[in-house]
């Protein structure tokens, strides 16, 4: 007989994890996935990409409802999961049906942190998380309003150049003096900067937001250095924080995510986590290829083979505004590393890579990131890159067939 | 831009290089350019052209000429320039006397610019200091001959390389530096098996056509000649008869000959060839009628070049193998107008129209010219009149259409010495050359495609130079000039001509006063000639007196022009390096020329075409050689003499002889950075001709570690600071310069990066780690303004290819993505361009030969390097060559 699976959150880590499972051994478990929004999984990274109207709705599905049917999964929509209990191995939906599982996932991802502000509670103040928040600003955009759009990471961005392509008048404020600092250097950034500017987002850096003004509905956003900007709605995108409410309240062990080890298994015999709301050897990981990557293992230790996840090395690899941006590794460099940097800031080209003993720790690519996987593979397996190192920032189409082939080897 | 005489109307004229003489069809384009094509009618060429002349229309353009009168640095009037210069020679004439004052002229002055400036100084200032740079060039020719022949008179006519079965070449890379002349010899060869010998101490492209090279030690041509003439005196090929009538001084020259050269031992000793190829090259000789022995600067620049020329033309005179066809002794000169210069007398050793200093010759000239005060001896050489002018006793120097601070030896020297007159006046086509700095008065003067006139080639062929570019702002002819200012010192009838034709009337009288056959160079019959027909003239051979048709050869007739007309054999001294070697100065510096350039590259730096095939200057050496100094292949080394220094790539060639190196003479400070070769050269010169011995001067070779190398590219022509080795080449749009330095990337990057403009978009990329560092700026119409490249080696792929984007009216985005990478993806270095015509690169070569395209031919008709202008042909038979070994 079949165990039973229960995959907490029809996100993308859940629904990566039944295709896994799938794949590897579809006679082992009958699999219920429950997930909270009306519609099944759909890919989360490109709602900006929709909001910008680049791609449909049903372009960013990530399988049909009648996949799930067809592959033996119960598929549950529009209901969460409001309690689990380990021990006695059931989980109750807040439509009140109460589950039963052999093992469980939680895959139940973050929430946008919404920052503290005076005003924050005003109608016109919303994140930008999911396909609601997307129709939200649709609608602004259409109705020709002001939005400031708070955070200057990856989601803001997105945020902001997909409200400018449909007409909203946008102001992107981040409270560092860079774009995606956590991401870019200062010459990446300001090519970004550069690059969202010229989409038409004006972009207002070193801004600490103060409060969120406003009678009936928002106003206007006061920055800590006293000035003010007027506007309709306020997006935040300051972040995300793991969901994991419900795994501590079932006495699974947290941190600033649910506790897994290598296998993916959280502290207690059975339960397992993945994606946004895992914390694996200390780190939480807020994008989408780290839970990709443990949904694999996932499946396959749940198959029964051995499988170990040993953390992603972290990885940006988008387009931000239509601008490819990728950066991954060390690539601020410092004691003991080296960079190699080429920069055509008027055409937004910017390539930065950092070496360190020999092999390659971190690179930035802004404009051109066609050989971004190249670099993360040398990166990955720590290649010594020496023997091709001038001809390196130009990527592999500049390296002699031969010496490629020894890489490879 | 510059004006057009005649729209789009091809105009028939002469190209300005070596002293082939080769027409050229010039036709105008609308873009101030010139379309050029060899002149198919014309008898020196037939069609043809070497890759310097097909390039010529690239040199045309107005960039960087003088183009108004400056006096101490100030544009000033024609009228003010003229006469500052006249009262100036006039007043150090009076105060110092004749000997103070001096031209020094240039064999690519027209023959009109040069009897103007010859008439006036030797018949009106009555001073003969006047010289010109045919010194460095003809001038043993010019004495070998008048000691021998009584006269400079050059027996043969190019025809005879067409109907000989055998040519000797000796001391001259004819495949270089007379390519047009070279690929005549190389079709007979192919067409009737003539047996051709290249006498060079070391293997050059000529080498790739000749049946027999031999590499003798530097300066022992007179040996191996002499042993020939001890040879063919003894295995009886002499012409009893013709030595019997025709000449004197046979038993001392067999003397003196069989003294030189006793045994084929000891031939073999001195010369360092084996005696089997010395016995092959006799037997050759001795068996071979029609032998023509054609000689350059080789024997020329030697301070025993007028005995290098007497034992060649001992050996024709003796064997009577002289003006005949196919056969004997033939100077090749190296300049356009070398040999018209000659006809008028510039050379201070000569007056006019082939007269010399003899009472009688003063005389004639006297009554011709109505000469109020002739210079009554010879004046002084080159060399020695550069040296009378550091000593302060020439004070005022004009300087025709030549650049003496780069090319006379001891450079260096010649340029103080330049800055102690009181009066330098520079009649130039350029703003600014090595030899412009300090002079007092500039004139611009016209250039090739806007002067007209004639040449006179080395088959004593007169041809025209016609105009068809307008003067470009206030230049003028020099002929011009030089009228200008002696009227202006008083002299206004004698100088009163209208236009050149009739400066050439008059030179052809004076040619045929009082001749009656005495003198060899007589054109009487043209000295009528109308101004319609000047214009109309065909390219004729001299002599043409009056009443004679044009005459093919000199000297089968046995009638020379000393007293008694007879041909004088002449003994030479002991074959000698005046200067040799020691443990300081361990290696013997030769010089020459390289394929694509002339001279100090006033006008082939100008052309992008000619820049590819060798952009760097360079010393050659020996591989054992440059390990026992250390230097290695594509390294740099300070060369240095006991008179100056340079800076130069390294080139390892087996074909250069051991204990010997070899720097071309073209680079200068004007074109480049460090590498002023004329600056080592030592001054010994020859005691007929006053010729410098130009290649064999003692240097030392140390190795310099050159820490960075790199390139610049820019739209305007950037001054660079002197510490920096470079060179600078045309590139379409352009000037690059390739550089090197013992400085870290880095600060050289830093440096130079303060000579690239400031405005417009830039790319860098940087790898301080390993060097690198690259500086691409952009225009406003998003083409490429200025490139910086700095790294530590020279990366010839990246320069080509950014040159080729650099002629790019615009650049997409994809491509400047890619541009910092120098080069194409996946790219192969292909090596340099062999082949300028075409530019077809090394690489696509070999890679044809190794496909089995095996012939010079085959490979010309597969990617058509060679099939153009031909001088590529002997590097590619060298290649295959050395593909198939």
């Amino acid at each position: 007989m079949k165990q039973r699976l229960l995959i907490i959150g029809g996100g993308m880590a859940g629904v990566k994890l039944v295709e896994e499972l799938v794949a590897t051994c579809p006679a082992h478990f009958a699999i219920t996935l429950v997930g909270e929004e009306a519609r099944p999984g759909y890919n989360r990274v490109l709602l900006s990409a929709l909001l910008a109207r680049d791609v449909s709705e049903a372009d960013i599905r990530l399988k049909d409802a009648s996949w799930y049917a067809a592959q033996g999964v119960t598929l549950i929509t529009g209901d969460a999961v409001t309690s689990v209990d380990v021990t006695a191995q059931t989980a109750v939906v807040a439509s009140g049906r109460k589950l039963t599982f052999d093992r469980v996932v939680f895959a139940t991802g973050s929430s946008p942190i919404r920052l503290p502000l005076p005003g924050s509670d005003l109608p016109g103040v919303i994140a930008f998380r999911d396909l609601e928040d997307v129709s939200a600003l649709e609608r602004a955009a259409a109705d020709g309003q002001r939005i400031a759009v708070i955070g200057g990471g990856l989601l803001g961005i997105e945020a902001a150049y997909g409200l400018a392509k449909r007409g909203a008048d946008v102001s992107l404020i981040h409270v560092m003096d860079s774009l995606m600092e956590r991401q870019l250097d200062g010459p990446a950034a300001a090519i970004l900067k550069r690059a969202i500017e010229r989409k038409g987002v004006k972009v207002l850096l070193a801004k600490s937001s103060r409060a969120i003004t406003g009678g009936a509905k928002v106003e206007a956003l006061e920055f800590n250095d006293g000035t003010a900007l007027a506007c309709d709605m306020v997006v935040f995108a300051v972040g995300i924080r793991p969901n994991m409410a419900l795994a501590k309240a079932a006495g699974v062990a947290v941190n600033r995510g649910i506790v897994v080890d290598d296998a993916l298994q959280a502290a207690y015999r059975g339960v397992y986590a993945l994606g946004e709301c895992a914390e694996h050897q200390g780190h939480v990981y807020g994008l989408v290829e780290p839970a990709y990557q443990q949904a694999k293992v996932l499946a396959a230790h749940l198959a029964g083979a051995p499988a170990a996840y040993g953390g992603t090395l972290l990885a940006t690899n988008l387009k931000v505004s239509g601008v490819p941006v990728f950066s991954a590794g060390d690539f601020m460099g410092g004691e003991g590393t080296e960079a190699i940097v080429a920069s055509d800031p008027r055409q937004g080209f910017y390539k930065k890579l950092v070496l360190k003993g020999g092999a390659l720790v971190g690179v930035v690519l802004i404009g051109d990131a066609d050989d971004a996987l190249w670099y993360l593979d040398l990166m990955r397996r720590g290649v010594d890159v020496t023997a091709l190192r001038r001809s390196l920032v130009f990527g592999p189409a500049y390296v002699p067939a031969a010496v490629l082939a020894a890489l490879a080897a | 831009m510059n004006a057009l005489v005649a729209p789009l109307t091809t105009v028939k004229t002469t190209c300005p290089y070596c002293g082939v003489g080769c027409g050229v069809l010039a036709t105008p384009r609308v873009d101030g350019g010139l379309d050029i094509a060899g002149d198919p009618d014309h008898p020196a060429n037939f069609g043809r052209l070497c890759v310097k002349g097909a390039a010529l229309g690239e040199t045309v353009s107005l960039e960087g000429r003088l183009l108004e009168p400056l006096i101490h640095g100030v544009p000033t009037t024609w009228n003010r320039a003229l006469s500052h210069v006249a009262s100036g020679f006039v007043d150090t004439l009076r105060t110092h006397g004749p000997q103070s004052i001096a031209f020094y002229l240039s064999g690519q002055l027209l023959t009109e610019d040069y009897y103007v400036a010859n008439k006036l100084m030797k018949g009106f200032l009555g001073s003969a200091n006047v010289d010109t740079n045919s010194r460095l060039c003809m001038a043993s020719s010019v004495a070998g001959h008048r000691r021998a022949f009584g006269s400079d008179t050059v027996p043969n006519t190019y025809a005879d390389l067409d109907s000989a079965d055998m040519i000797v070449l000796t001391g001259s890379n004819a495949a270089w530096c007379h390519p047009v002349l070279y690929q005549r010899m190389q079709a007979a060869r192919e067409r009737r098996g003539t047996f051709i010998v290249n006498i060079d101490p070391r293997r050059t492209a000529t080498s790739e056509g000749c049946d027999l090279q031999l590499s003798l030690q530097p300066g022992t041509d007179t040996v191996l000649f002499a042993w020939l003439f001890a040879e063919v005196a003894r295995r009886g090929v002499i012409d009893p008869g013709y030595l019997a009538r025709h000449t004197t001084g046979f038993a001392e020259v067999l003397a003196n000959a069989q003294s030189i050269a006793p045994t084929p031992a000891r031939v073999a000793e001195l010369t360092g060839l084996s005696e089997a190829d010395i016995e092959i090259f006799v037997n050759r000789w001795v068996a071979t009628p029609r032998v023509v022995t054609c000689y350059s600067q080789g024997v020329n620049q030697s301070a025993q070049g007028t005995d290098k020329v007497a034992m060649i033309l001992n050996c024709h005179l003796a064997t009577a193998r002289i003006g005949k066809q196919g056969s004997g002794p033939f100077s090749l000169t190296g300049q356009p107008n070398a040999m018209g210069g000659r006809e008028v007398g510039g050379l201070a050793n000569m007056l006019a129209a082939h007269m010399g200093f003899s009472g009688s010759d003063i005389d004639r000239v006297r009554r011709f010219w109505g000469a109020p005060y002739m210079a009554d001896r010879e004046g002084l050489k080159a060399v020695d009149m550069f040296d009378a002018i550091g000593r302060g006793e020439i004070k005022a120097l004009w300087v025709m259409c030549t650049n003496p601070a780069v090319s006379l030896p001891k450079a260096d020297h010649v340029r103080a010495a330049l800055k102690k007159l009181d009066l330098l006046v520079v009649s130039e086509a350029l703003a600014s050359t090595d030899t412009t700095p300090g002079a007092h008065v500039l004139l611009p003067a016209a250039t090739w495609a806007e002067k007209d006139g004639t040449v006179t080639n080395s088959e004593r062929r007169i041809s025209r130079q016609r105009a068809v570019l307008e003067l470009p702002g206030m230049a003028k002819p020099d002929w011009w000039i030089v009228s200008e200012v002696a009227k202006r010192m008083g002299f206004e009838e004698a100088f009163s001509y209208p236009d050149a034709a009739s400066i050439y009337r008059e030179h052809a009288a004076l040619s045929a006063f009082e001749n009656h056959g005495s003198r060899d160079f007589d054109i009487g019959a043209t000295a009528t000639i109308s101004n319609t027909a000047f214009d109309a003239m065909q390219p004729f051979q001299w002599p043409h007196a009056k009443g004679d048709t044009p005459q093919e050869r000199f000297f089968a007739d046995g009638h020379f022009f000393t007293p008694d007309g007879k041909a004088r054999l002449h003994t030479v001294a002991p074959p000698a390096l005046r200067v040799t070697t020691s443990e300081a100065w361990p290696l013997l510096l030769n010089t020459g020329r390289v394929r694509d350039q002339w001279h100090t590259m006033t006008r082939t730096g100008r052309a992008p075409k000619l820049g590819r095939h060798i952009p760097r200057p360079f010393i050659e050496m020996h591989p054992e050689d440059a390990a026992r100094f250390g230097c290695v292949e594509g390294g740099y080394a300070v060369v240095t003499s006991a008179h100056g220094e340079a800076t130069l790539l390294v080139a390892i060639t087996p074909g250069q002889q051991r204990g010997m190196v070899f720097a071309p003479i073209h680079w200068n400070d004007a074109s480049s950075g460090r590498a002023r070769i004329g600056a080592l050269v030592q001054d010994s010169v020859d005691p007929y001709s006053g010729q410098p011995e130009m290649k064999a001067t003692p240097v030392r070779v140390v190795p310099i570690t050159m820490a960075s190398e790199g390139f610049l590219i820019s739209r305007k022509r950037l001054d660079l600071p002197s510490w920096l080795s470079h060179a600078r080449v045309a590139v379409e749009g352009g000037e690059g310069v390739l550089f090197a330095s013992p400085r870290a990337p880095a600060e050289v990057a830093a440096l130079l990066a303060n000579f690239l403009p400031d405005q417009g978009d830039r790319a860098v990329l940087n790898d301080a780690t390993v060097g690198v560092h690259r500086s691409i700026i952009y225009g406003e119409g998003g083409q490429l303004a200025a490139v910086l490249f700095v790294g530590d080696h020279h990366d010839e792929e990246a320069f080509g290819w950014m040159v080729e984007h650099f002629a790019a009216a615009t650049l997409d985005r994809d491509t400047r993505r890619r541009l910092l990478a120098g080069r194409a993806a996946s790219g192969v270095n292909l090596g340099p361009v062999v082949c300028s015509c075409f530019g077809i690169k090394r690489a696509t070569i070999l890679e044809a030969i190794r496909g089995g395209t095996d012939t010079v031919d085959a490979v010309g008709a597969q990617l058509k390097a060679g099939t153009n202008c031909g001088s590529c042909r002997p590097e590619i038979k060298g290649l295959i060559g050395k593909a198939l070994a």
